[in-house]
Formats: structure tokens, C-alpha cells, sequence
């Protein structure tokens, strides 16, 4: 059921721009609202699974998803790729844990 | 002479919006769906979720991001509205993707637009963007290539995924649950860095962050992705408008 109601919420982002859009026109402030909602959903989900645990802030010192997100950033800005990105971040994280 | 050279360019223009030009264009995107396929196969199957599952997720639902919270939040016992709400607003960056893509889609029928937009991906359309430089409209076969391709690939590291996570038992000394985050910071560049306005992008992350933190630690996670996507795409709105 879950996984339905998963995929209906899939489904009509991708869908219904490309049918609408051509009918039909934004107010201008909903398209430049619009525009920022990536950014602003990505770096909340970024900021929780960094900085959070269980509802508390993750001790600074303990924080070892807060270390990796550094190199996995550099690599993104540096490389600009996807794959890149996700592959030194996991490196990261193994490494941090195997040695503390 | 100039007839005959006239055929040639229309042969080329044609082979380069057929279908199988669209599967050879979706080769070099094919290792990241291969990848993060295979991650989220395994970290659905370590979050619980049968093998079953996993490949009617990959079928129905095909998008990585979203697998992984719902794998997250049901391993941590999320309840069925927090986990479709934390979806949608996840996905809802599909929204613009899609909606910049359409002005290329104009001459197809809303069917046929359903069906290319059911399979649009971050990669797709990245793809397909490269491919409009110059170019007024997208040709049907070539994207329906490129999207299958890409879905086929991501169903079968879903599922390679999840056999291969039956039989790891600390799924966590491995780190793929960074793989969730570590896409989200890739994402996140790649966008900032493909926009002009990398200043109120930025102050728009940053709110988004501190939002969040606040907001998870008064109340829950999912009201806190909830109100950080509202209050810091207004700011960032307020922002751009006030400069």
C-alpha cells in the first residue's frame, strides 16, 4: 500500500508539468518559488541526516557523517559527478568508522 | 551535387534522434544507475524489505531518493502518511525538470507526454537537456531510448542489490547508508553549480539546514523536511527579489 501511494507521488511531479505547462501559466512568483524548492528540499534532508540522530544533534566529536560530507563536497564541486560523489562519500564514512 | 548532399544531412539528423541513439546516448549515465541501484537494493534489503518489494519499488516507483527514505523510514517505523508526504516533497524537484523539459514536448498528445514523463530521472534529464542546445523540440523515439535504457538498468541493480544484501549482516561498517546523503550533496552541487545564482542558492541551503535542525529537534524529522522546503524557498523568493 505504502509503496503505491510511493509511487502515485512519483508519478505526478513527473508527469503533470509536461502536460499542464503547455496550457497553462504560472503567476510569476509561483514559477520563482518553484525554482528554489530543489535546493531548499535537498540541503534539509542533507542537514538531517548530518547533523541529526534520532530527533537530537549528533555530539560534534562523534559526527562522523558531518567528517565525510566534507570530501564527498569537495568531490562534487570538484568532479562534478554523480557517481564520483557518491563513491568517495561511502569511502568516507567506511573509513571513519573502520579506524574509530 | 546539392541535392545529393541534402540527403545526406537528413539521414543524420534522422539516425540522430532514433531510438537506439537514444540507448547509446544513456551509456555514459549507465554506471551511476548500476551503482546507486545496487546501493539501494542493498539498503532496502538490510532495512527489511523483501526482495519483492524492493523490485516492485524499483518497477513502480524508480527513483533513488526516494527508495532510500522510504527504506529509512521504514526501518525506523515511520507511519505511511510521514513516508508518502517525505516522498512527494522529495520528488516534487520533478516538478521543475519536468516543467523545463516541456517547452521540447509541445508536439506530442498529453498521452505520449505521460509516458515520457513517468520515466524522467535526474540523469535523463540532464541528457536531454545537453541534447537541446540549438534544437527546438526532442524527438519521441530518441528520449523513449534514452528512458528505457536508464529504467532497465535501474531495475536490475535493484535487484542484484537486494540478493546481494541477504547476505551482508553489517550493512552499516560498509557505509552505503551514506550513499542517501552523498547523493544528496552531489545533487545539490551539480544544481548550484548549473545556475546563475549561486549567492541566494546559498543562503537558501544554509536556511534550509538551520531550519531543519530546529525544527526536527521542537518536533519530528518529517515536519522539519516539510517546513524547511516551505520557509526557505520563500526566503530564497524574498532574497532574489529584494537584490
Amino acid at each position: 500500500m505504502i509503496i503505491i501511494g510511493a509511487a502515485v507521488v512519483t508519478f505526478l511531479p513527473r508527469v503533470l508539468p509536461l502536460i499542464v505547462l503547455s496550457r497553462i501559466q504560472l503567476p510569476e512568483w509561483g514559477t520563482r518559488w518553484l525554482k528554489y524548492v530543489p535546493i531548499s528540499v535537498m540541503a534539509a534532508l542533507v542537514g538531517q541526516e548530518i547533523f541529526m540522530r534520532d530527533g537530537e544533534l549528533i555530539p560534534l566529536q562523534n559526527n562522523f557523517e558531518l567528517f565525510a560530507a566534507f570530501p564527498t563536497f569537495v568531490t562534487a564541486l570538484l568532479t562534478r559527478s554523480l557517481l564520483g560523489t557518491v563513491v568517495v562519500g561511502i569511502i568516507s564514512i567506511m573509513v571513519l568508522r573502520l579506524l574509530f | 551535387m546539392q541535392e545529393n548532399f541534402r540527403i545526406k544531412r537528413h539521414e543524420v539528423e534522422k539516425s540522430d534522434e532514433s531510438y537506439f541513439q537514444g540507448v547509446k546516448d544513456c551509456i555514459p549515465t549507465l554506471l551511476g544507475y548500476l551503482s546507486i541501484g545496487f546501493a539501494a537494493g542493498v539498503v532496502g534489503k538490510t532495512s527489511g524489505l523483501s526482495i519483492a518489494e524492493i523490485t516492485l519499488l524499483s518497477l513502480l516507483v524508480y527513483a533513488g531518493s526516494a527508495q532510500f527514505i522510504f527504506a529509512g523510514m521504514i526501518a525506523a517505523n515511520g507511519s505511511a502518511t510521514a513516508i508518502i508526504f517525505t516522498i512527494f516533497f522529495v520528488n516534487l524537484r520533478h516538478l521543475l525538470l519536468s516543467a523545463a523539459l516541456s517547452p521540447y514536448f509541445r508536439h506530442l498528445t498529453p498521452f505520449k507526454n505521460i509516458l515520457i514523463g513517468s520515466l524522467l530521472t535526474d540523469e535523463t534529464f540532464g541528457v536531454a537537456m545537453n541534447q537541446t542546445a540549438n534544437k527546438k523540440s526532442i524527438s519521441e523515439k530518441w528520449m523513449h531510448g534514452l528512458n528505457i535504457t536508464a529504467y532497465l538498468n535501474w531495475i536490475i541493480a535493484n535487484i542484484a542489490g537486494a540478493f546481494f544484501g541477504q547476505w551482508i549482516k553489517d550493512p552499516h561498517k560498509l557505509g552505503l547508508d551514506f550513499a542517501l546523503p552523498a547523493m544528496f550533496i552531489g545533487l545539490l552541487v551539480l544544481l548550484m553549480v548549473s545556475r546563475a545564482k549561486i549567492a541566494v542558492d546559498v543562503v537558501v541551503a544554509i536556511s534550509a539546514v538551520v531550519i531543519v535542525v530546529g525544527v526536527t529537534w521542537l518536533s519530528s524529522a518529517s515536519v522539519g523536511v516539510i517546513l524547511a522546503t516551505i520557509m526557505a524557498s520563500s526566503i530564497g523568493m524574498v532574497v532574489e527579489k529584494w537584490k
